[in-house]
């Protein structure tokens, strides 16, 4: 188990050149530097221009400023943001908790209606509840998400009223967020009404943001169910007289998971970047929306250190993911002795 | 029973209103982004000035709500100096900086503050001007360390500007944003403390409301400034909803989860007008789009030519289609709610077959190929510039004029028209501070032409010695005068193809008493109150 972790852990070396490559790379093709988009139509006089590029360290050639870049993140520095002045490590954790409040309830959603739905589909294989199903699935699965969401508001917002349109908590709450969890601030606000204003803002935005996993998880769990109902040890397992719901829970899930432990790792990767257009919609302020509104500001210290940030996640999340294969099934783990 | 009470009034109506009683009256504006920060000077953006100067600080002197007109704010009056190089300052006595958590103002606003407030955006040895390397963008657009050359502490309550030339719109610049006045106690204690960046991250101004906090992204709550010296806010809490899909704030209005927006979606306005509880404001913005010709280039150094351009383009048709019919087609190169404005300017007419003898006489009956820039950005003045450029395109073609169209991403954009790449280029803008100078010479004079911001490349004697006369007098008849006859010779010369100013919409709800639209663009909310 050990010398397993361990090259995981040797791997992320090369990963992580790969990804500050390509995070500096990326946001120093896009054409227009950041001074010229400050600048707007107004313009700056050409000698100001110069002096600014100059005083930002722009003017230096771009494998300099990369070892620059570098070299200050290796000693945990990650630089100020352009545009707001204030460290980019700061502007991440104060964001960063509404990003997991988000994703960690749409993923819950996903996983709490795609799993059961996809092992019944698979159970019930080629019935009207397997059909109509699959074809849910595919819907979620291809829908735009920007347009899944608007509808959402305009139908549950809108036209019944039920939720809040837009935003983590009503506008009339004001209280300090020492967690930055909106659900556990909001109860130890004391205000009266704040935790269920909380909750109500959270289920819109939680359900369109889980949509395309749920439909990912549904679709996963009913092919890796079929697979393994097919093995000779779940006909054994029913010869032995066993129910059928111990046969399909302990005998077939379990072997089932492998695949479906995948796409959720998976998953993960697809519910921050969907974070991005939820968070825009929904006018959440965690960290999708942060990085668009600095590309378009062309804050190149937030975009390239975002980038970074949201690597290291999704990489410990799929570290956390080959571990838990280890433990699942043990075959995998024990392949480098 | 009091909570299923509550419960229910939360499912049932959008619930924010109702959700919890607040016996102060609380505005709402669902706000388009989120500000860069709350001290003005380091920013460019709409956004960042509602934030921070329109609704926590002062001026010298401040625009009055609802118009571009020049009234007094910390200083009480001005005067200018017979050669027009010397403005001095009388401020007023008993201005005080709001009290916060982190500072409380030992003394009131004196000559101290004005004169921090702009040095620090032009002294190299300031520890302001250190901290964001000199990044202060309206100050260095318009040249403004070039133009002051001293701030004289006359005595307390007095400050000289002493100016290297004499310039008219200075006054009006100084109702500005970036103009704003901070408190030099303040910036001192933070220096002290190393804390500096808390001058643009926990503002204090002299303005009517003041700052309780911000969660980034999500809200800005403010406060009434109990001790202003001006009139009182009705409004006890002025919160920033911030919300940026502009179909997501309709919803919010339409939920009632927030009293004011800005900017509809142009497709949303005819369902705003027809709902209930909402009002849509509209007022003509201060603002133009235009069609620059690139005059050095050889097809458009001929004043014919490009007039026989402007009259093969139907800007009725544009305005239906790019500006959904709410607009107003333009004649002039500044709008017709900006003083001075040439009334009698007669509009080159749509005129395919004048258009055609116009270029046939210039010796290019023959038409010619050239291209047209067109945005990749929704700004106020073209909502759609790609559209624009299609229809003029057509609208060439018919004279046998072939264009191409070309568009880069906006800032390369912005930077290579600068530069003059372009044969015709769509751009616009937004006036700063109502005085004609800040379009004309910005857009159309001579060293505009070396800055780049005048995309015609155009440089008229004629026209350039009219704009520097009218910088010279104080005197608005005067000023008005020669203005109009700049119009007259752009009109003759045609740099550019006017092509409309763009209509300002504001939805507001009903319960909403007082709320004015401010030409210059911006969202004030000290004269508004609720019902």
């Amino acid at each position: 188990m050990f010398s397993f972790l361990f090259r995981r852990l040797l791997v992320l070396i090369p990963t992580y050149i790969g990804i500050t490559l390509a995070a500096f790379a990326f946001i120093h093709v896009i054409p227009g530097d950041p001074i010229l988009v400050m600048a707007g139509e107004r313009g700056l006089p050409p000698e100001k221009y110069a002096e600014l590029m100059h005083a930002f360290g722009y003017d230096q050639p771009l494998w300099k400023q990369y070892l620059d870049y570098v070299g200050q993140l290796l000693q945990g520095n990650f630089g100020t943001s352009f545009v707001t002045g204030r460290p980019v490590l700061d502007e991440f954790f104060e964001l960063f908790p509404a990003t997991v409040e988000l994703a960690f309830f749409a993923l819950f959603f996903a996983l709490l209606i795609g799993i059961p739905a996809g092992i019944i589909a698979a159970v019930k294989r080629g019935t009207f509840f397997d059909h109509s199903l699959m074809t849910i699935s595919l819907t979620g699965f291809s829908m735009p998400l920007f347009w899944w969401a608007l509808l959402l508001i305009v139908f549950f917002s809108g036209y019944l009223g039920w939720t809040p349109v837009s935003g983590r908590i009503s506008a009339m709450f004001f209280f300090d967020t020492p967690t930055g969890f909106m659900l556990i601030d909001s109860l130890l606000s004391d205000e009266e009404g704040a935790f269920k204003s909380a909750v109500m803002h959270l289920i819109l935005p939680a359900v369109a943001l889980g949509t395309i996993p749920m439909a990912t998880f549904a679709r996963q769990s009913r092919s890796a169910m079929l697979e393994t109902l097919n093995e000779d040890f779940i006909k054994t397992a029913r010869a032995k007289g066993l129910s059928p719901f111990r046969v399909t829970i302990v005998h077939a899930f379990r072997n089932a998971l492998i695949p479906i432990v995948t796409v959720i790792g998976l998953s993960v990767g697809v519910l921050l970047g969907g974070a991005i257009l939820t968070e825009t919609i929904f006018s959440w302020p965690g960290i999708g929306k942060w990085m668009v509104d600095s590309i378009f500001r062309r804050d190149y210290p937030v975009v390239q250190g975002g980038l970074i940030l949201i690597a290291t996640i999704v990489i410990m999340v799929n570290l956390t993911v080959d571990v838990l294969y280890g433990i699942i099934d043990p075959r995998i783990r024990k392949q480098g002795h | 029973m009091k909570k299923s009470i509550l419960a229910a009034a939360i499912l049932a109506g959008g619930m924010v209103m109702s959700g919890q009683v607040l016996a102060a009256k609380t505005l709402v504006y669902c706000s388009e982004g989120s500000p860069e920060g709350f001290d003005a000077a380091l920013f460019t953006s709409g956004t960042s000035f509602d934030a921070s100067a329109n609704t926590m600080f002062d001026g010298l002197v401040n625009f009055k709500t609802g118009t571009t007109e020049v009234v007094p704010g910390v200083a009480e009056s001005w005067s200018v100096s017979e050669d027009g190089k010397e403005l001095t300052f009388k401020l007023r006595a008993g201005v005080k900086f709001h009290t916060t958590k982190g500072f409380t103002p030992t003394r009131d606003l004196n000559a101290d503050d004005v004169i921090f407030s702009f040095n620090r955006q032009m002294d190299k040895e300031d520890p302001y001007f250190k901290l964001v390397n000199g990044k202060f963008p309206y100050f260095n657009a318009m040249d403004m360390a070039k133009l002051i050359v001293d701030i004289v502490k006359v005595d307390d309550m007095t400050v000289k500007f002493v100016l290297d030339h004499p310039e008219a719109p200075i006054v009006s610049n100084m109702a500005m944003a970036f103009a704003s006045i901070q408190s030099a106690e303040y910036a001192a204690q933070l220096h002290k403390a190393g804390k500096e960046t808390d001058l643009n991250q926990k503002p204090v101004g002299t303005g009517p409301f003041q700052f309780v906090g911000y969660k980034k992204d999500s809200v800005i709550r403010y406060a009434k400034n109990a001790s202003y010296w001006g009139d009182k806010p009705a409004i006890d809490n002025l919160v920033f909803s911030i919300t940026t899909d502009a179909s997501v704030r309709y919803q919010k209005m339409k939920a009632g989860e927030c009293h004011v927006m800005p900017y509809p979606n142009p497709a949303d306005i005819e369902n705003i007008r027809k709902e209930e509880g909402i009002t849509m404001m509209q007022q003509e913005g201060l603002n133009v789009g235009y069609l620059a010709y690139n005059t050095e280039k050889e097809n458009f150094k001929d004043a014919r030519v490009r007039k026989a351009l402007n009259y093969a383009i139907n800007k009725e048709a544009i305005k239906t289609v790019v500006f959904n019919g709410e607009a107003t087609v333009a004649k002039n190169p500044i709008p017709p709610t900006i003083w001075s404005y040439d009334m009698s300017t007669v509009d080159d007419s749509y005129d395919v077959e004048k258009a055609k003898a116009l270029l046939q006489e210039a010796g290019l009956g023959e038409g010619f190929k050239t291209n047209i820039w067109a945005m990749p950005v929704q700004r106020p003045y073209n909502p759609d510039a790609k559209k624009m450029a299609e229809l003029i395109q057509a609208d060439w073609a018919k004279i046998g004029v072939e264009a191409e169209i070309v568009t880069f991403e906006w800032g390369e954009y912005l930077k290579r028209s600068k530069a003059g790449e372009h044969d015709t280029v769509l751009l616009g803008w937004t006036g700063d501070n109502g005085d004609p100078d800040n379009f004309l010479r910005v857009l159309l004079g001579c060293q505009s032409k070396i800055n780049g911001t005048n995309r015609a490349r155009w440089c008229n004697d004629d026209f350039e010695a009219l704009l520097q006369a009218a910088l010279l007098s104080t005197t608005p008849i005067v000023r008005t005068a020669l203005y109009e006859k700049a119009q007259k010779i752009f009109k003759e010369q045609a740099p550019w193809a006017t092509i409309a100013h763009s209509t300002v919409f504001m939805p507001i709800s009903d319960k909403v008493t007082g709320y004015k639209i401010d030409p210059l663009g911006g969202h004030f909310f000290h004269n508004v109150d609720l019902k």
